[in-house]
């Protein structure tokens, strides 16, 4: 009775690299970016998608809840987002489309950290913007079926509206609710409205949400909301370059993002 | 083989016209449907599921049931299922049937679900299950129809055949556990996030499979000179008994892990199911009753299942067995799905109100389900009275 050296090595060899190759493969299915996650640190948070390689760009966005809750009633960057987009209005809450809205504090954030009842008045009271989070693992992009929604590059999770089967798995896999699908013939809720016909209208029967205007930042514009904004609010910039100005923000402000518990990872943050 | 699904009573067709009948109101609703989206359902941006999809959920459950007739059959050659067999693997190709319209109806353009084939997306559990559940039907026609061809020529099984049954086995497993791994890996719906979803799918399908292959094997006795044998009908209620017991028992764990950790998002949905939720002083509870009737109906059917007895007298088997088809559809068909989405992740209360068309194209459906049950049932029973003369 015994096993030598040497077959025990080989044993333990192999069934290593049949565990390895298992957790590999299962890790590459958690994440269609194909990172590997062996390699970085733990973290919290969640790990990153890779270190950045020079120049390529990674968007984000910091929303100043300081300078906005100073406007109350100001929906200067809903307008400009929603119109640029053709996104279409229904007063029936079933059939709501939107890309940009606001919440409540406590609907905003749910994740019990941040929650307690001694919090001051005016944050309870105040009024959220809520947006695609544009996260770095995207839950709707691992599981949509087709590949309509994918995460670009530079950081964008974005939709093609014509290969969306509207199976609206994306819709249950997004914990931040930022994602709408056009119960109705959106041109509908456009009915005597001002449109974009730079930005095409949608079909019924797909998802939609916020792009981080794409669109715009292809022809070096800043997106539609942070334009719109008189009162900078919305700073919009490349995460990856440590000297622009959203690093900046993010380096003299303490920032919040929504449900950093799940791991998704969004690239848009609050200053409170 | 075939043909003898031609011959029949008068009762035989008037059944067949009334289900054509429900086919017809289905897919007028469903042609609605197409021409004004899914906005005529009640499904709207905060439960973007709803009885569609439930009740696709729930009919995987009662197609990976039949396994429960195969494995013993086939791993323990318990021959009293032998003449059997077929009824779950027909009743298993209705499911999935339904089960395939049902996601093709709840898709917002049907026209592109090729896009799922054209760039396959091995990522997303929607792929996987794609997979799993056509391989099923496939392996279920094959096995079904070929044993019972034999059967018919009077000839034994051919090894190949066999081969594709014992295939069906694990397949049966994988069909459920994916489907549950559509829910139980997404972040952010916490009364998903658990990893006994599977489990408890499980559970709960080899219960109301088999419960609702007892009742239609009954209805068999009574409509045929085939009888199914009391031996094979208490034995599946053995096991019926068996696999509602862990389903409830894996409820009972979800809720004490719920409300022993006292973690709010964990405990919500459930309370939503067992209690109602309150938000702004209005009580939302319109899914306690199917849920509570659910536990209690479940509850009653293990009870006279336990109780030999009266699980021996027919009248007791189709009370328990109805319980719980019952519980378990409730349970997944109406619960599960539609809890899943409440509260919304605002933590807001949406409820949802499946409208008439809507209830309507689901109705059809099941029939679309029940006329293909009753046409292979009808070959299969024709077949079973031939070896008897």
């Amino acid at each position: 009775m015994g096993i030598d050296r040497r077959k025990f090595l080989k044993i333990a060899g192999v069934s290593s690299l049949v565990t390895l190759g298992g957790g590999a493969s299962l890790l590459a299915l958690n994440s269609p970016a194909g990172a590997s996650h062996g390699e970085v640190e733990h973290h919290a948070e969640g790990e990153e998608v890779k270190a950045p390689e020079k120049g390529v760009k990674r968007w984000g966005m910091v929303i100043d809840m300081r300078k906005c809750s100073e406007h109350k009633d100001c929906t200067k960057c809903i307008d400009a987002c929603h119109y640029v987009h053709n996104v279409p209005h229904f007063e029936n809450r079933k059939e709501e489309v939107k890309w940009i809205w606001k919440e409540e504090y406590e609907k905003a954030f749910t994740d019990i950290g941040t929650l307690h009842k001694y919090n001051p008045k005016e944050i309870v009271e105040e009024k959220f913007l809520c947006l695609c989070n544009h996260c770095d693992h995207p839950p709707c992009v691992r599981v949509c079926p087709t590949k309509a929604t994918f995460r670009r590059p530079d950081g964008i999770v974005a939709m093609d509206y014509h290969r969306c089967i509207g199976c609206r798995f994306c819709m249950a896999a997004c914990p931040y609710g930022s994602r709408s699908f056009n119960w109705k013939d959106p041109r509908l809720g456009l009915r005597g409205r001002k449109l974009n016909p730079e930005f095409p209208t949608r079909m019924r029967g797909v998802v939609e949400k916020c792009n981080f205007c794409v669109e715009r930042l292809a022809q070096g514009l800043k997106p539609a909301c942070v334009e719109a904004c008189p009162d900078g609010v919305l700073v919009f910039g490349d995460l990856n370059d440590p000297d622009s100005e959203i690093r900046k923000v993010l380096a003299e402000n303490y920032t919040v993002r929504r449900k950093p518990e799940l791991g998704t990872a969004p690239s848009v943050f609050y200053i409170i | 083989m075939i043909e003898k699904a031609l011959h029949g009573s008068s009762k035989y067709w008037a059944w067949l016209a009334f289900l054509g009948v429900l086919i017809a109101l289905g897919g007028a609703c469903y042609l609605y449907q197409l021409k004004h989206g899914l906005g005529i359902t009640g499904m709207s941006r905060d439960v973007s599921w709803g009885v569609y999809i439930a009740q696709f959920t729930y009919l995987v459950g009662v197609a990976a049931g039949a396994v429960m007739l195969v494995i013993p059959e086939l791993l323990h050659r318990y021959h009293t299922y032998e003449k059997v067999v077929v009824f779950g693997e027909f009743l298993a190709i209705a499911a999935v049937t339904m089960c395939l319209l049902f996601i093709v109806v709840d898709i917002g353009q049907p026209a592109r679900l090729f896009n799922v084939l054209l760039h396959p997306t091995p990522n997303s559990i929607l792929f996987w299950d794609m997979i799993v559940l056509n391989g099923y039907l496939l392996i279920n026609i094959i096995v079904g129809y070929n044993t019972l061809l034999s059967n018919y020529k009077r000839v034994p099984v051919p090894k190949w055949v066999k081969f594709f049954a014992y295939v069906s086995i694990p397949w049966a497993f994988s069909i459920h556990t994916v489907t549950a791994f559509l829910y139980c890996g997404l972040p952010g719906r916490h009364s998903w996030l658990t990893a006994i979803m599977a489990p408890r799918f499980l559970a709960s399908a080899f219960a109301a499979g088999p419960a609702l292959l007892i009742i239609l094997l009954l209805i068999v006795r009574k409509v045929s000179k085939f009888d199914p044998g009391d031996r094979a009908l208490q034995s599946i209620a053995k096991t019926v008994c068996y696999a509602m017991i862990a389903n409830l028992f894996f409820v009972a764990l979800e809720l004490f892990t719920a409300f022993y950790s006292n973690i709010p998002g964990h405990m919500h949905g459930l309370k939503y199911l067992f209690w109602g939720l309150k938000e702004h002083g209005h009580l939302y509870d319109q899914l306690v009753p199917w849920m509570r009737s659910a536990m209690l109906l479940g509850l009653v059917g293990i009870g006279i299942l336990l109780i030999p007895p009266l699980r021996r007298q027919t009248k007791f088997l189709v009370i328990a067995c109805a319980a719980i088809v019952y519980s378990t559809w409730a349970d997944k068909g109406v619960g599960l799905v539609i809890g899943g989405f409440v509260p919304n992740p605002f933590e807001e209360v949406m409820e949802y109100h499946p409208t008439f068309p809507e209830i309507s194209i689901a109705i059809g459906i099941w029939a679309v389900g029940a006329f293909i049950l009753t046409v292979l049932y009808k070959v299969a029973i024709a077949v079973r009275e031939q070896e008897l003369s």
